[in-house]
């Protein structure tokens, strides 16, 4: 099934500044291992070592966090689209200490 | 270069001023050109969604934001660039924190709000191996006048 993935600005450096891509895929998480697999050098961007999508980017099915449905297993209907969202975050404080918040951000590429 | 007419600037000013002493936060839609210069066309403000006790010196931008964001900007013929949040009674250079959370690629403009009063507006970018925030020449259009800043 042919999916549309949605790109953010800041990965069309990896896709020849396409804004959109089409791949095959059931899942959210096939359409994303689809597209990581037609641009390599976005994989490190997407997944952490242990190959697990990296805990700050959100993927969207329509306008659906997939991690409010069924994470990566979410089905993607034929023609839908699926955007990758970074999340943001910033402030004029310093870094919080270690364990004074917990870090479930991973490290970012 | 990031290129920022008078109603832009006005609007971030007006935002920063709104929610002192809380960080404000929201998008920057608009276009880039062959020559890498980037173009500010219109700010898309969204609430900061940082705990309320943190909002003073945090911003943190929702999924969903980003997602309904993109999506308007696509509609526009526009593109996310990057983002623009205050400072409250601080510089308007990111901090430790700010490069942290930082992807690359993105426009990072920062007001400073002093005393509930817009101060100094300044834009950065994070280097591709994520060890500095560069400054970026911020122009303000209508005023006819470039900001430098230096380190
Ligand atoms: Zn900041």
């Amino acid at each position: 099934m042919a999916v549309t993935i949605l790109i953010p600005t800041a990965l069309r450096a990896f896709t020849d500044r396409k804004a959109e891509v089409e791949v095959e895929g059931g899942t959210a998480g096939e359409a994303i291992a689809a597209f990581a697999g037609a641009y390599p050098d976005i994989r490190n961007h997407l997944y952490d070592d242990g190959g697990n999508l990296r805990s700050f980017i959100n993927i969207y099915v329509g306008e659906k966090n997939v991690k409010n449905a069924s994470g990566l297993e979410t089905p993607v209907p034929d023609g839908e689209t699926v955007m990758i969202v970074p999340a943001i975050a910033g402030g004029k404080a310093p870094a919080p200490d270690c364990g004074a918040r917990s870090n479930d951000k991973g490290r970012r590429p | 270069m990031i290129l920022v007419s008078g109603d832009v600037e006005r609007h971030i000013r007006a935002e920063g001023e709104k929610w002192y002493p809380d960080e404000c936060c929201g998008f920057l839609l608009g276009q880039i050109d062959e020559s890498g210069r980037r173009r500010v066309e219109d700010i898309l403000p969204v609430p900061n969604a940082g705990q309320a006790e943190e909002r003073h010196h945090r911003f943190r931008i929702e999924p969903d934001d980003f997602m309904r964001a993109e999506r308007q900007a696509r509609l526009r013929g526009l593109d996310v660039i990057g983002f623009y949040h205050s400072h409250p009674d601080h510089p308007a250079t990111p901090s430790e924190y700010d490069r942290e959370q930082a992807l690359p690629f993105y426009s990072y403009v920062i007001l400073s709000v002093r005393r509930g009063a817009s101060a100094e507006i300044s834009s950065w970018e994070l280097s591709g191996d994520r060890a500095l925030f560069n400054h970026e020449e911020l122009e303000c259009a209508a005023q006819h006048r470039a900001r430098k800043r230096r380190y």
